[in-house]
């Protein structure tokens, strides 16, 4: 049962990962024609627009969603490799707990990092 | 390719018996028109190597004994043609990703000890039914259509042969198995999901599978277990999200009891044995 949830959490996060890059592909080479989420000027990477970006709660939201797909996502793949290595149970246990450890505080960091850097930009 | 005057089998032999690990042997032996490669192991059986082991069975591709390892591709020794390999260097060894119990006889045990484990059988609730019938479960032609295909599998092993997981990963199911199980939760006159998800819900399932194909390009009956495999991720997948629903196994035909043959249909012959 547990890998069929797994499994299933795995498609989902490849899903979520999928719509953010269609977003993040769209603000940085569309929204030129359709100026929805660079309101401050053309150019996507403008200062002004980064920081635009960043004072919207939706982009915080976004990123910290997005950090939680992938690092889940790619973690559970990496798990799948090593296992198929052929290691042995305790060796297995050893690796469910570093990735889930290690993903658990990339998340964390990540999410205070798109949080302040939120917090930061409305500052300014 | 043209018919070679003499054929050199390369052949991989191993006694458990001598402690010596397994050695290639080239036996050449004149070819003969439409020797298989299984013919040519007979021939240099019986004139060559007495000692040489194989299995095989039925010698047309259906009984599943003789799959080996030719030039590089699980086949059925009975099924290929010595010209059909395009070279008349034939290398033979036996079923890679199992263990060699002599010469080109693979240890099969695991393959069918992970494909009982998957219940390959119809499971009904109405088991007095099922053991004294009194009709047919009704099951029309596109219900069979779902699972037509996995039920020519002939159990040789060549699937599992080729699959890069099975090779890494001893806990994996592997392709024969898998495509079996799906077989029969496809079967609308079955009812055993719930009891084959104990094991395919595992990591004994169909997750490890990385859609190399190999298990489908290496059937020699055409079935293709990479595709069972990637149904079955599907339906395990709704099955979590609570979107699948197994449906109620078929219901019982009664037998026909008032059949009158028509005027125009002769009579069957008497019985001739």
């Amino acid at each position: 049962m547990r890998d069929q949830r797994l499994w299933t959490w795995h498609v989902l996060a490849g899903l979520v990962i999928l719509l953010f890059l269609g977003l993040h592909m769209t603000i940085m080479h569309l929204d030129v024609l359709i100026g929805i989420f660079n309101p401050a000027d053309p150019h996507p990477i403008a200062w002004t627009n980064v920081l635009a970006r960043a004072k919207m709660g939706f982009f915080t939201v976004s990123y910290v969603v997005l950090l939680g797909a992938a690092l889940f996502h790619g973690l559970y793949g990496f798990r799948n490799i090593l296992f198929e290595l052929g290691i042995g149970r305790g060796l297995k246990t050893a690796v469910n707990a570093v990735l889930l450890l290690g993903g658990l505080g990339l998340f964390v960091f990540g999410a205070w990092s798109a949080w302040a850097a939120g917090a930061l930009a409305r500052t300014l | 390719m043209t018919a070679p005057a003499n054929v050199t089998f390369r052949i991989r032999r191993y006694d458990p018996a001598s402690q010596r690990p397994p050695a290639w042997e080239d036996i050449t032996i004149p070819y003969a028109d439409g020797m298989t490669v299984l013919d040519g192991l007979r021939t240099i059986k019986e004139t060559r190597l007495p000692s040489l082991s194989w299995r095989s069975s039925c010698r047309m591709g259906v009984c599943g004994s003789c799959g080996m390892f030719i030039n590089g591709h699980p086949r059925l020794a009975c099924n290929t043609q010595v010209t059909e390999l395009g070279t008349d260097l034939v290398t033979v060894a036996p079923l890679p990703n199992f263990a060699i119990i002599r010469d080109l006889v693979p240890d099969l045990r695991p393959l069918f000890d992970k494909h009982a484990a998957l219940m390959p059988h119809i499971i009904r609730d109405d088991v007095q039914e099922m053991y004294e019938p009194t009709g047919e479960y009704f099951q029309a032609p596109h219900d069979l259509e779902q699972f037509l295909q996995f039920s020519y599998c002939i159990k040789c092993g060549c699937c599992g042969a080729a699959c890069p997981t099975v090779a890494t990963d001893s806990e994996y199911s592997g392709p024969m198995a898998l495509a079996q199980s799906h077989r029969y939760n496809a079967d609308s006159r079955d009812g055993g999901f719930s009891a084959r998800k104990q094991v395919l819900a595992t990591e004994k399932g169909p997750w490890k599978c990385h859609y190399a194909g190999e298990c489908s390009q290496a059937c020699p009956k055409g079935v293709d277990p990479a595709r069972a495999i990637q149904l079955m991720k599907r339906q395990l997948v709704f099955d979590y999200l609570r979107l699948y629903k197994q449906p109620c196994p078929s219901t019982v035909v009664p037998k026909p009891t008032e059949i009158k043959r028509r005027a125009d249909v002769p009579e069957a012959p008497a019985a001739t044995v």
